[in-house]
């Protein structure tokens, strides 16, 4: 389960961010603000021509001591960064995919509310309540 | 550079291991030969030279002791892993090979005593390598060059001598004549001395493993680490990497298989490092990065949780740091050799790592040696130890050797750790995360990670922060934030921008402390509303010429000094005026400007409205607002200040007009007259100014460069078009702010004229003619409109060519030709009363047909008055039309026989019609003056040549055809081309519009063929005939030549006539003499009939045919039927 998860849009800014509230917030934002440095590279690394077939899950970013950072890309370059610890061995590739995946359905649906202006942050309270299921418990 | 710490690895570790050789027996300070020699060794040490380190020693020099060899192991119990000397001895101290230089050549005369003292000298050296394996080599450096091996017998018989009396073996005596190639020659001994080397590096490396046998697992744990590091560090001194390799790696395993107890945990993590160091480096320069990688994330796995005595974890966190910058370093090496890092693999993130536990060090330091003042540092120092070092790597001063799990004297363990954590205080940790941290932005920078690099920025500047260096601290801070601010990462800038803050607030620096506290209550912010309204109390004290309350959390010194560093710039008069530009922020007032029109007409005033939002909890007063714009003389009319009252420039608020409200958009007006001198200039504002404070105390210019907007307001511009709040229609009296655009600039534009132009003409225009234009100009203004003035003419700007052939006139009574221009500039008129009218007729005559636009430009001056204002301003109309230009009418010429036959030649003499049409073309009446034939000298006319179509008028598409009679003079050569001359038709259109002069046009007539002939048949004969009634015809026939003719005639009957005359006759006619024939012919049948034909052939000329002639003879007649009494009448009709 993630520790942070992150959306953030085309222009590189955020438009969402939640991370378990028991540590410090401002070192996930830093992470997930780094972490865009890889991003982008692996898109500019995908020609132009070959944009379209290109997968929209990057895999993973790069790995800190403490945790792993996971990238995916939407067609018009929304991205999505996940945050997992380090020490949680038991994830494996295809359940950050399917993380993925059901954070971009979440991500639609909201693109879908014809109140919600894209580029504004997204406070949505079924993207709220979906993000919550893929985060770390705390007791 | 800081001073060696206990962390970092021993110089002897992170060398490159080379096999030691000493020389003995060189005097290099006063000897110059030895000198040379040893140079030759240093010299040049490239990569293609053995790895050797070579050391100049004296003759007698003592080797380290070799202590007595063990026998058995059993009641041996290790004291440590590996010694702290051991790797420098057989670095530096022990060598492989020592060899002794010995000047002596082979026929030196004292032969027996220089062998007998070499001999002594080499004991000597043997003497004091007692034990050890070291082997020796002597090499005589001899002044002969030597002759080839086996030449030189005495030379053999000597050296076998020599090495008898020293007990050397062959291979170890080497003989060095200091001739010119010695480089040469030292390179060959080294090559050899290297030889040796390898062969005691192996011997050594055999004696090691032959220990194993002796050892056993319980009590000599220990030594198995020991025993594969020696033997892996001996396989490097041999160059052999591969082996090194595999045997540190074992050593590896096995450091990790040892017992792990608090009291050892430093030693086994120390050595730990230490190996792994090795392998790493090894990896590295097999060119297997990956297996370098992979080593060092399992020994970090494996050492992570080694803490070890909680009361030292600093020390963990510092041994961990060191592992990662180590790392770091070999890596970065490695790509200095060539290899290839990636983003996210490269250096940068094990400096970051390194300063991230650098980091926790300096914390862990903070909570455990923050001692009371009175603990005392414990005496005797615990640290000291007898020999000034540790004997094993990794152990602690107080209790070396010591390898039980519990500590000897708890009393002891007791001080040395207070002993460590006071040393551990007076670390400058702020300066080794910096280091370390400034090492990883220098690798990201290089791997393109701009953000990683902003963030380690950022990590630097807190460091120096809470280093209190707090000008080193805002200027990194200061460096990166834009960064943040143009991401737009709000969260992330608010935090920077918060210790950017309390620098200010420490440092006193006013300006800076503005700036941060501005954008921190702004819309960007992230802070709570309670934090944002602190803030901005401050910075209103400071507004205020006051001194502000200090930031939270600042270390309490730091606070004081700042205090009376602020009450001292608070007495400091002066130096007050701050401007700071809100391009660069996000501030806390935002400001738009707008025009309320792209243009104005210069009768119109200008308006302009400012824009002003607070986004601050507080509402703000401020005391002056002014816009300056391009042309400096309207500044004056947009300002704001306390004192003006007037009501048209504030709107009307039950708020105070200079107190801006949070959250509510407050708008101000401002309107000018235009000057006249900017008509078709721009008027740009090129910056609102919002006055902050009192120019008495302190104040701030707030600066918008242009229309106002912030680093923030274009993207929620964007955000604001794509909303579907925009669809929404706000209330009259509020403004939403997001609906406001900017509009910085905007036109002075003439004034709208009053004035008609109106244009009457005929248009197509014909080619050539005068076309006329009749221009009407009314006024309709209310005054006089002075100094009127024409522009009329071909409009600039089109085909080049155009203007070549257009030509325009206000003189409609001649023709104009190429002088005139295509444009009349600038033609007084005058000055136009209110309603007075004027006409003009404009003649164009165009050369070519096309379509061409002319324009006609009315220009005046008016005086109006403006908002009480006189101004006087100059009106323009401009109208423009486009004539398309036709072809009035064609001309058509041929020439004809008399008998109206197409000729494409004319005989000379002989007469001949020239026929003219003109078609015309023209959609208008076209009349037709006259029309002139001028006839070429080579062309006469038969009779006077008069024009037939005087006066005509001719409409669209009829035609008009003259005929005239010509011949030609005799030419030079029989046949030739010759001119026919010009016809010139003199025209205009015919219309009642306006009067124009006529046109002449001139077509030049088409060459022709003239051909000379022999022989001409001249017919007589009347105009008609009757039926049944003798019809006389006589033919003449004319020789036109010099010669005599002969010729035949014959008459070929007709069914249309009976004759009677010379059917057939030959006859010769003289030159220029006539023949006349005289035949009577009797029509049988009316109507037109063919004559009988007259044939005539020319004996001399065969070549021209008979036909030739019967084209001047006519071959019909009309034959009149036979008539009643009546006849008369029908011939006079």
């Amino acid at each position: 389960m993630a520790v942070c998860i992150a959306v953030i849009a085309k222009e590189n800014y955020p438009l969402y961010i939640r991370s378990v509230p028991s540590q410090n917030e401002l070192k996930f934002h830093y992470t997930v603000h780094t972490s865009l440095d890889v991003v982008e590279e692996k898109i500019s690394a995908v020609g132009k021509a070959m944009a379209d077939q290109r997968e929209l899950y990057l895999g993973l970013l790069y790995p800190t001591e403490d945790y792993k950072v996971y990238g995916y890309v939407t067609n018009s370059k929304v991205k999505f960064v996940i945050v997992v610890d380090s020490s949680n061995t038991s994830l494996r590739d295809n359940e950050i995919r399917s993380m993925f995946r059901k954070l971009h359905n979440s991500f639609t649906d909201v693109m879908c509310n014809p109140f919600y202006n894209p580029g504004d942050p997204i406070q949505s309270k079924a993207f709220d309540g979906m993000v919550s299921g893929m985060m770390v418990q705390v007791s | 550079m800081m001073s060696p710490t206990q962390w970092d690895l021993p110089p002897e570790l992170c060398c490159r291991p080379m096999a030691f050789v000493a020389l003995t027996g060189l005097d290099v300070v006063y000897n110059a030969v030895h000198r040379a020699i040893w140079d030759a060794f240093c010299a040049n040490r490239r990569a293609d030279r053995v790895p050797i380190s070579f050391k100049v020693l004296p003759g007698d020099h003592e080797y380290p002791k070799c202590r007595t060899k063990r026998t058995s192991y059993e009641w041996y119990i290790p004291k440590g892993i590996l010694k702290t000397g051991w790797m420098n001895k057989h670095l530096n101290l022990v060598p492989a090979l020592v060899v002794l230089f010995y000047e002596l050549d082979w026929d030196d005369a004292q032969w027996k005593e220089k062998q007998s003292e070499c001999a002594t000298k080499v004991e000597i050296v043997r003497t004091s390598l007692q034990g050890r394996n070291t082997k020796v080599a002597v090499v005589l450096i001899q002044k002969k060059t030597p002759l080839p091996p086996g030449e030189d017998v005495v030379a053999s018989e000597r050296a076998a001598a020599l090495c008898n009396a020293c007990d050397l073996s062959g291979k170890s005596l080497f003989v060095l004549p200091h001739t010119d190639h010695l480089v040469g020659y030292i390179i060959r001994l080294e090559n050899a001395f290297y030889e040796h080397a390898q062969t005691y590096y192996y011997t050594e490396i055999r004696r090691v493993k032959s220990h194993k046998e002796f050892l056993n697992k319980t009590t000599h744990q220990l030594l198995f680490v020991r025993h594969q590091f020696k033997i892996g560090f001996f396989s490097e001194l041999k160059q052999d990497t591969q082996n090194a390799l595999k045997y540190y790696r074992t050593a590896y395993g096995l450091v990790h298989e040892l017992r792990v107890h608090e009291t050892n945990m430093l030693e086994i993590k120390t050595m730990a490092g230490f190996i792994n160091y090795k392998i790493c480096r090894l990896c590295f320069q097999h060119n297997t990065p990956l297996d370098a990688i992979a080593q060092f994330r399992k020994h970090i796995d494996l050492c992570k949780k080694k803490i070890g005595s909680a009361e030292l974890a600093f020390e963990h966190t510092a041994w961990m740091s060191k592992q990662f910058q180590s790392f770091g370093d070999l890596f970065d090496e490695a790509i200095k050799l060539g290899l290839t890092a990636i983003q996210t693999q490269n250096p940068g993130f094990y400096y970051q790592q390194a300063a991230y536990y650098a980091q926790e060090r300096k914390q862990q330091a903070g909570q455990l040696c923050s001692h009371e003042p009175s603990v005392a540092y414990p005496a005797p120092d615990p640290l000291e130890t007898t020999a000034g070092a540790l004997d094993f790597y990794g152990q602690r001063s107080w209790r070396q050797g010591h390898q039980s799990i519990d500590p000897p004297d708890a009393e002891k363990e007791k001080l040395g750790i207070l002993a460590l954590q006071m040393k551990e205080k007076d670390i400058p940790h702020s300066e080794l995360i910096i280091a370390l941290l400034s090492n990883a932005v220098a690798q990201f920078k290089k791997y393109k990670c701009p953000r990683m690099k902003s963030h380690l920025m950022v990590q630097m500047g807190e460091e120096y922060y809470h280093a209190k260096d707090y000008t080193k601290a805002l200027k990194l801070l200061d460096y990166v934030m834009c960064d943040y601010r143009t991401e737009r990462w709000w969260t992330l800038l608010t935090s920077i921008l918060c210790t950017a803050l309390k620098c200010s607030y420490l440092m006193g620096l006013i300006k800076d402390y503005i700036t941060y506290a501005m954008e921190l209550v702004g819309r960007a912010s992230t802070l709570r509303t309670e934090q944002k309204s602190r803030i901005e109390k401050n910075l209103i004290k400071v507004l205020m010429n006051e001194v502000p309350e200090p930031e939270p959390d600042c270390d309490p010194a730091s606070v004081k000094a700042a205090q009376a560093l602020w009450n001292d710039r608070v007495s400091l008069a002066g130096n007050n005026d701050f401007t700071v530009d809100m391009q660069e922020y996000v501030p806390f007032v935002q400001c738009k400007a707008k025009f309320l029109s792209p243009s104005f007409h210069v009768d119109d005033p200008v308006q302009l409205h400012v824009y002003l939002k607070a986004d601050c909890p507080h509402s703000l007063r401020f005391s002056k607002l002014c816009v300056s714009l391009s042309n400096q003389e309207y500044n004056q009319y947009c300002l704001v200040e306390e004192p003006c009252k007037s009501k048209d420039i504030l709107e009307p608020s039950t708020q105070e007009n200079m107190c801006l409200v949070p959250g509510k958009t407050r708008k101000y007006c401002f309107k000018f007259v235009a000057k006249t001198e900017d008509v078709g200039k721009k008027i740009e504002i090129t910056g609102v100014h919002l006055m902050l404070g009192s120019e008495s105390g302190r104040c701030v210019y707030l600066n918008w460069r242009g229309g106002g907007g912030d680093a923030g307001s274009s993207q929620e511009a964007v955000q604001a078009s794509r909303s579907f709040k925009r669809r929404g229609r706000a209330p009259e009296q509020h403004v939403d702010w997001d609906m406001v655009t900017i509009q910085a600039s905007t036109m002075v534009i003439s004034r709208v004229p009053r004035i008609s132009v109106q244009l009457r003409h005929e248009p197509p225009a014909l080619n050539n003619e005068m076309y006329c234009m009749a221009l009407t100009i009314q006024s309709q203004e209310d005054t006089v409109a002075r100094d009127v003035k024409l522009t009329a003419g071909l409009k600039p700007g089109q085909d080049a060519n155009l203007t070549q052939t257009t030509h325009v006139t206000l003189n409609g009574s001649e023709v104009c030709d190429d002088s005139h221009p295509a444009l009349l500039t600038d033609l007084p008129i005058g000055d136009l009363q209110p309603g007075e009218k004027i006409e003009k007729l404009l003649y164009v005559r165009s050369v070519s047909t096309g379509s061409r636009i002319f324009l006609f430009h009315v220009a005046y001056t008016m005086s109006t008055t403006v908002e009480g204002k006189e101004i006087t301003c100059k009106c323009h109309k401009d109208e423009t039309v486009t004539i398309e230009t036709v072809i009035p009418f064609e001309v058509t010429t041929r020439f004809v026989s008399k008998k109206f036959e197409n000729l494409d030649r004319v005989f000379v003499d002989i007469p001949f019609l020239l026929m003219t049409d003109i078609l015309s073309a023209s959609p208008w009446p076209l009349h037709l003056d006259t029309s002139r034939l001028d006839l070429a000298p080579t062309m006469a006319a038969i009779d006077q040549l008069q024009s037939q179509l005087e006066e005509e008028v001719l409409q669209t598409g009829e035609c008009a055809s003259e005929c005239f009679c010509l011949k030609c003079p005799p030419v030079a050569n029989g046949s030739s081309t010759v001119a026919s001359g010009q016809y010139i038709i003199s025209w205009k259109r015919k219309s009642t519009f306006a009067a124009t002069p006529m046109i002449n046009t001139v077509v030049t007539l088409p060459h022709v063929i003239v051909e000379t002939i022999p022989l001409y048949v001249h017919a007589d004969l009347p105009s008609f005939g009757r039926v049944r009634e003798s019809l006389p015809v006589r033919y003449r026939i004319e020789n036109r030549t010099a010669l005599v003719q002969d010729v035949e005639m014959s008459v070929e009957p007709s069914d249309a006539f009976m004759f009677s005359g010379l059917k057939q006759v030959r006859m010769r006619i003289l030159p220029g003499a006539e023949q006349e024939m005289l035949y009577n012919f009797y029509p049988l049948m009316a109507g037109y009939q063919s004559l009988p034909l007259l044939s005539v052939t020319l004996l001399r000329f065969p070549n021209v045919p008979p036909q030739l002639l019967q084209r001047f003879l006519p071959s019909r007649i009309f034959v009149k039927p036979q008539g009643r009494a009546g006849d008369a009448s029908i011939a006079a009709a």
